[in-house]
């Protein structure tokens, strides 16, 4: 069996994440990046299944894909070093300010030139948080999707997921192939170990360019999105609150006090 | 008038608020048409109608109910070449967003998604979204297609239309479903247990407990029901296992913007401030007076949330008399 996780490469969610002032797209270069850190619970989906059929003669390879910019090589590194096979890095400097929907489109091409059962993607990333590529990946490719998943059973070509919803825990099946989505209730990602981290040094990662998959430069990037982002503004910052120490045993009525004023307790029942 | 098209939330035939926010923001584009998937539309038609329905497209065949998204986008891509639609709003459910994601693909039409606002714009809606665990706000347009939005609850105050009683005509469309759309299946489903608290993202008033609650979440849900509140959680509050994962605030789990948000016995690191920071007002209870959690708060309690709790919470039941 063939599994391709795809993952990407995102600023550092505990750093000063910014945009680029000249074309309102997120900046990149100028904050530090890593794997995002949901994706790695998709890397960790994708090697369970191999460690729970390892021995079974089914010879399961586990393939990293990532589209982003010459730095997105160290998530595709990262997952090589938690155990996968083998790394896809497509990198072009036409994809920049891409939208989900052209990136959905250099996934699918992508995702073609391989061979794959199973596409695992986390259940969004941790920048632009539309968590949507997914759906529109399995959409572009024909598949079914399976998405969300808290809890992942592969039993023969059928993948079996639990999915919790707003209103109902569902229990949802598909066949392989097929897209699954990942929560990050689904598993604990591994730290890469020390040999791991050996190992990744040898494992073969492919660079990809747009043209390398039939796709043109101007079907990407951010001059043609289908959607713009035409304004950008940082949050103003929360005015400072009044911050109480409960020393002598008043706090409490000075909360109920506080919600008093502003209001709150009429609508209680 | 150009059609706006408003997929309707509904569980079981009871609209959620969710769709009258989305119809209320559809007026300001133009005629709403709510799409009603489902077997029995009667019941709903008063709701929809009192919101500004003009027209509702009720789409009953089974196969919609019995799988996940792809048949309702394939019926929504139908129902959107058949009205002219000039833009598709959707809830920001994750059921919503998958939906938005393959109608967008299907359509070659841009998509936005967990708008918090969106206003009638030159030529296509702008919208606003908070972005970067709340740090940013960005505002954006589609510019391709025929705009596809979700918008998260809580982004319009639901105005009813004038005229009271307001049936919407209901026309009956038959979609085709393909045999493609029927590959992923729900085999099971399990309820989720109800709690007579209202909808965490619907609340007005949310109080979450976090690690500081030491696993035993009694004086969060009773706080909580003093004030008429939903329930949430952090993710460590989840990760230990003491509160179900349907409940947690925070980047990975639900994204609430209520009026007043208490965070009891939360740190407040940026997973967690990624699900609450947009909220109005901010309460934070902990005992770490150096908890990240009080640069966000309107009023701080440093204290243990297991004597000022209980206390506040029986103060604001006396007051009740």
């Amino acid at each position: 069996m063939k599994i391709v996780v795809c993952a990407k490469f995102v600023p550092d969610a505990t750093a000063d994440r910014c945009f680029r002032p000249e074309d309102n797209t997120v900046d990149r270069a100028g904050v530090a990046g890593l794997l995002s850190e949901l994706d790695e619970n998709a890397v960790e989906a994708a090697l369970a299944i191999k460690d729970a059929r390892s021995g079974d003669g089914s010879g399961i390879q586990v393939t990293v894909l990532t589209v982003g910019p010459g730095q997105a090589a160290d998530a595709v590194k990262k997952a090589l070093q938690m155990g996968a096979d083998a790394g896809v890095h497509v990198v072009d400097d036409a994809i920049h300010g891409s939208d989900a929907v052209a990136t959905s489109l250099v996934l699918a091409k992508a995702l073609g030139k391989l061979e794959y059962d199973l596409v695992v993607f986390g259940m969004e990333s941790t920048d632009g948080a539309m968590g949507v590529v997914p759906a529109m990946v399995a959409e572009r490719l024909g598949l079914p999707a399976v998405t969300l998943a808290s809890e992942v059973t592969v039993d023969g070509s059928t993948v079996r997921i639990r999915r919790d919803g707003d209103v109902a825990s569902d229990t949802v099946e598909g066949t392989l192939p097929l897209v699954l989505s990942v929560t990050d209730a689904a598993n604990e990602p591994r730290y890469p170990s020390f040999k791991g981290i050996m190992a990744a040094k040898k494992k073969p990662v492919q660079t990809w360019a747009l043209s390398d998959l039939g796709v043109s430069a101007g079907e990407v990037g951010g001059s043609v999105a289908w959607s713009q982002v035409t304004g950008v503004a940082a949050r103003p910052p929360r005015t400072a609150g009044t911050i109480v120490t409960d020393s002598d045993g008043t706090a409490a009525a000075q909360l109920v006090e506080f919600l008093s004023t502003h209001k709150f307790l009429s609508s209680g029942r | 008038m150009s059609n706006i098209l408003v997929l309707a939330d509904h569980v079981g035939g009871i609209v959620r608020k969710t769709t009258a926010e989305l119809l209320t923001i559809a007026r300001r584009l133009g005629e709403p048409v709510a799409v009603y998937i489902g077997d029995s539309v009667g019941p709903a038609l008063p709701v929809l109608g009192h919101y500004g329905a003009a027209k509702v497209i009720a789409l009953t065949n089974p196969e919609l109910s019995q799988y996940l998204v792809v048949p309702k986008a394939e019926a929504l891509q139908q129902v959107a070449q058949k009205v002219e639609a000039a833009a598709i709003l959707i809830s920001s459910s994750s059921e919503g967003k998958e939906i938005a994601a393959r109608l967008a693909v299907k359509l070659e039409s841009g998509l936005i998604t967990d708008a918090v606002d969106v206003q009638s714009g030159d030529g296509s809606p702008v919208t606003t979204q908070s972005v970067f665990a709340g740090s940013y706000t960005v505002q954006a347009t589609v510019t391709k297609g025929t705009p596809i939005i979700t918008v998260k609850p809580n982004a319009a105050a639901p105005e009813a239309v004038q005229a009271p009683g307001a049936r919407p005509e209901v026309e009956e469309f038959d979609v085709s479903i393909s045999d493609a759309a029927k590959t992923a299946r729900i085999t099971a489903s399990r309820p989720r247990e109800a709690t007579g608290r209202p909808e965490l993202t619907e609340a007005a008033i949310v109080v979450s407990g976090g690690r500081g609650t030491g696993g035993d979440f009694g004086p969060i849900e009773a706080f909580a029901d003093s004030l008429g509140a939903a329930v949430g959680a952090s993710r460590a509050a989840v990760d230990s296992g003491w509160y179900p994962h349907a409940y947690q605030v925070g980047q990975t789990g639900k994204t609430v913007a209520p009026q007043l948000y208490v965070a009891v016995g939360i740190s407040g690191a940026i997973q967690h401030r990624a699900g609450m920071q947009t909220s109005k007002t901010i309460v934070a209870i902990n005992k770490d007076a150096e908890a990240p959690i009080f640069e966000l708060a309107d009023f701080g309690v440093v204290g243990d949330l297991h004597t000022v709790l209980p206390a506040a919470t029986d103060d604001i039941e006396n007051r009740k008399g």
